[in-house]
């Protein structure tokens, strides 16, 4: 049986990683609302002004990237504009050669940006060193594995994994402490941020107001790559942008509370530009990188509202098919409820649609997003263009609709369907569903029967 | 008051005693029930399955059997959430339209529309049950009344269980099409359930009961499934 991809990969996960991924999606998703409430009284009424906020950016796009790259160049960060994601590598690989042209150590911050592009496979094969110093990204790499989650990209492994992969890279004496793990990857890294001449992150939000990037982060790694190597470049789709320094706060707590039920990450970065010649640290030169690779077509089109998206994952973590799944199921940097949208809309319903057949469009995805995006919508909005697009028209789905339109055949069919639920006949949407339940037996007497008796 | 009962698919095929429950319960509440036996199915197995075009067909025929074209309709009230979804939020996407049908979930009407809070006649019970939130009353906005309705029981006791609101994994041919993944998430359901002892399992959609039931079966755990309308039903009509 040809079955789909996330259910195919579904079989195939290790329980231990199905533990994992369930585990923890469970416990942030459990924090999440309390944490919001702390902030807010009406959680609602945030999420919906929040909407309201990226709604009205994406209405006026194009005019607040122009006011946030003027104010951006007049604090010295210097603006590209990459139309796709091989505009992006190219710009990114020419900066980078201009620092070292013979190749150097780059240090990679987080970036779900950067791994749309696929940024460190470019890198490599320019003769770059690209190490990744997110404690999880760092893992992903050394285990050449991809993130698995856009927040917590080794949600599907645990401290037993990681303590096997750091001992065997050795980095020290193998320990299940995660303090111990974090100490020894602390002083593995920190001889990378030293002698990196490029330091690369993603960007939260960038302000139209100010040409402010804005960072959040846990570890400090970001911190680090941004501000040690002499060059930073920060890479960020172009939906990122929010109008006004006064939103940030709505935002950063939605986004914190969302992701990982913090009131507050860590860090908050805040990026006016290059080193000023009266500061004694910091980047000699501020790149932007910004992403389009499919943006402004899905903005014009009927996903618009999944580019309201501020990559919190809360979606990712409440989904009961990605805690069944886990995100490597999606096959796309982009999985989950927010990647079955977001993946078909920026590359492609013809290419991309069937990712939304994997829901049992529960709303849980809509429920959870901190800018209110009506997923499952869009989940079947996607379904019905994919069908449209195959070309093919669905013969027993126009079967079932001739059946419920004549309403004498149908009475006919309803009566015997328990009775060939149970026959030897098969058809795969019989054998899907046996194959983990018995079939539904009648219970009691017919509705019909009863109504006509009684009257 | 008048109210059009619609019947749903999966209760017209297997389950109806659900909605001879519902018929009786919304009885005793003062409502006269009518039936038409040329409805068939709501259209939203098409619907999610992305056939819209077949999912507009049916959805025409409802919509006509229902009464639901005419002006000023008669509230229709059906013992499902996720039908009552369908009419009330999916129609509008296929139809591009505005109109908010006057169709109920049957706890919804009850407690919404008919201000429903307790039961002056109801048989004294004593039983346990776990309740299952089906997810479609989300999309309806549906709260928790269905739960309230059985608090009001004298003598039901609702036991809560971990993950109550998560899915179940039926999600219509979903089920089929992703039936393992569909069966895991059924079975974390299961287990939550079973961790509380209770061996009644109750719920206001017979999508998620039906699904629930064949994993039950088949792994032979001691629990059955019951709509909540029947537990209603027995308690005052």
């Amino acid at each position: 049986m040809n079955r789909p991809p996330v259910d195919q990969f579904s079989r195939s996960l290790a329980e231990e990683t199905r533990a994992s991924v369930r585990n923890a999606s469970v416990l942030k998703t459990a924090s999440r609302l309390p944490t919001l409430h702390v902030a807010y009284d009406d959680v609602d009424a945030a999420r919906q002004t929040a909407a309201e906020i990226k709604d009205y950016t994406l209405d006026h796009l194009a005019e607040l990237l122009e006011t946030f790259e003027q104010q951006a160049q007049k604090s010295g960060i210097q603006v590209h504009w990459a139309n796709d994601a091989a505009e992006a590598v190219e710009q990114i690989l020419e900066i980078c050669k201009g620092v070292a042209p013979d190749g150097c150590t780059i240090v990679k911050a987080k970036s779900m940006a950067t791994e749309e592009i696929h940024l460190n496979d470019h890198l490599q094969q320019a003769g770059f060193e690209p190490v990744e110093t997110d404690l999880g990204e760092y893992v992903v790499q050394i285990d050449h594995d991809a993130p698995s989650h856009i927040v917590t990209p080794i949600i599907h492994k645990n401290r037993r994994q990681v303590a096997a992969s750091f001992t065997r890279e050795g980095l020290g004496p193998y320990t299940e402490s995660p303090e111990d793990l974090a100490a020894q990857a602390r002083a593995h890294l920190r001889s990378q941020f030293q002698k990196a001449r490029v330091g690369i992150s993603g960007v939260n939000f960038a302000v139209a107001e100010t040409g402010r990037l804005v960072i959040v982060e846990n570890e400090g790694n970001n911190r680090y790559s941004t501000t040690a190597p002499p060059v930073h470049i920060a890479v960020m789709g172009l939906e990122k942008i929010i109008p006004r320094e006064k939103d940030l706060g709505l935002f950063i707590r939605l986004l914190v509370g969302s992701s990982t039920g913090q009131r507050i990450t860590s860090y908050v970065h805040f990026v006016s530009g290059p080193r000023r010649a009266d500061e004694p640290d910091g980047p000699d030169q501020v790149h932007l990188i910004l992403l389009d690779n499919g943006r402004s077509k899905a903005i014009a089109g009927p996903y618009r509202s999944i580019l309201r998206c501020i990559r919190c994952g809360a979606c990712q973590n409440a989904c009961p098919v990605y805690r069944q799944a886990s995100g490597h199921a999606y096959g796309h940097v982009y999985s989950g409820p927010i990647g079955a949208v977001l993946a078909p809309a920026l590359e492609g319903v013809e290419r991309l649609g069937q990712m939304a057949k994997a829901s049992s469009l529960c709303g849980e995805c809509e429920e959870v997003c901190p800018v209110r995006i009506p997923i499952p919508r869009m989940l079947l909005q996607i379904r019905d263009e994919a069908q449209r697009a195959s070309g093919s028209p669905d013969a027993a789905w126009i079967a079932y609709a001739l059946a419920a339109t004549h309403p004498r055949e149908w009475r006919t069919g309803i009566s015997v369907l328990p009775i060939l639920g149970a026959s030897p006949v098969s058809n795969p949407m019989k054998s899907g569903w046996f194959e983990f339940r018995e079939l539904p037996k009648r219970r009691g007497r017919p509705f019909r029967r009863w109504w006509h008796d009684r009257h | 008051m008048k109210v059009r009962l619609m019947l749903t698919c999966l209760c017209d095929a297997f389950y109806g005693e659900v909605v001879i429950a519902a018929a009786r319960v919304l009885e005793s509440a003062g409502c006269e029930v009518l039936f038409d036996s040329d409805q068939t199915c709501c259209g939203q197995p098409p619907f999610n399955s992305g056939s819209w075009d077949s999912a507009r067909t049916i959805a025409r025929h409802c919509l006509r059997v229902l009464d639901l074209d005419k002006d000023d309709p008669l509230p229709v009230v059906t013992p499902s959430a996720s039908c009552a979804a369908m009419m009330r939020e999916g129609y509008p996407l296929l139809f591009d339209s505005h109109t908010h049908l006057p169709v109920f979930e049957l706890g919804e009407f009850l407690w919404n529309h008919l201000n429903v809070r307790s039961w002056p006649n109801a048989r004294p019970t004593e039983r346990k049950i776990a309740f299952h939130t089906a997810c479609h009353g989300r999309a309806i906005g549906l709260g928790n009344v269905q739960q309230n309705l059985l608090a009001s029981l004298p003598g039901l006791q609702i036991v809560p269980f971990q993950d109550a609101d998560q899915c179940c994994g039926f999600g219509g041919a979903f089920c089929a099409t992703h039936s393992a993944v569909s069966a895991g998430i059924g079975d974390e359901k299961l287990k939550n359930v079973l961790a509380t002892g209770v061996t009644e399992l109750v719920s206001g959609d017979m999508g998620c009961l039906m699904h629930l039931q064949g994993l039950i079966d088949r792994q032979g755990l001691d629990l059955k499934t019951r709509h909540y309308a029947e537990l209603l039903a027995e308690a005052v009509a």
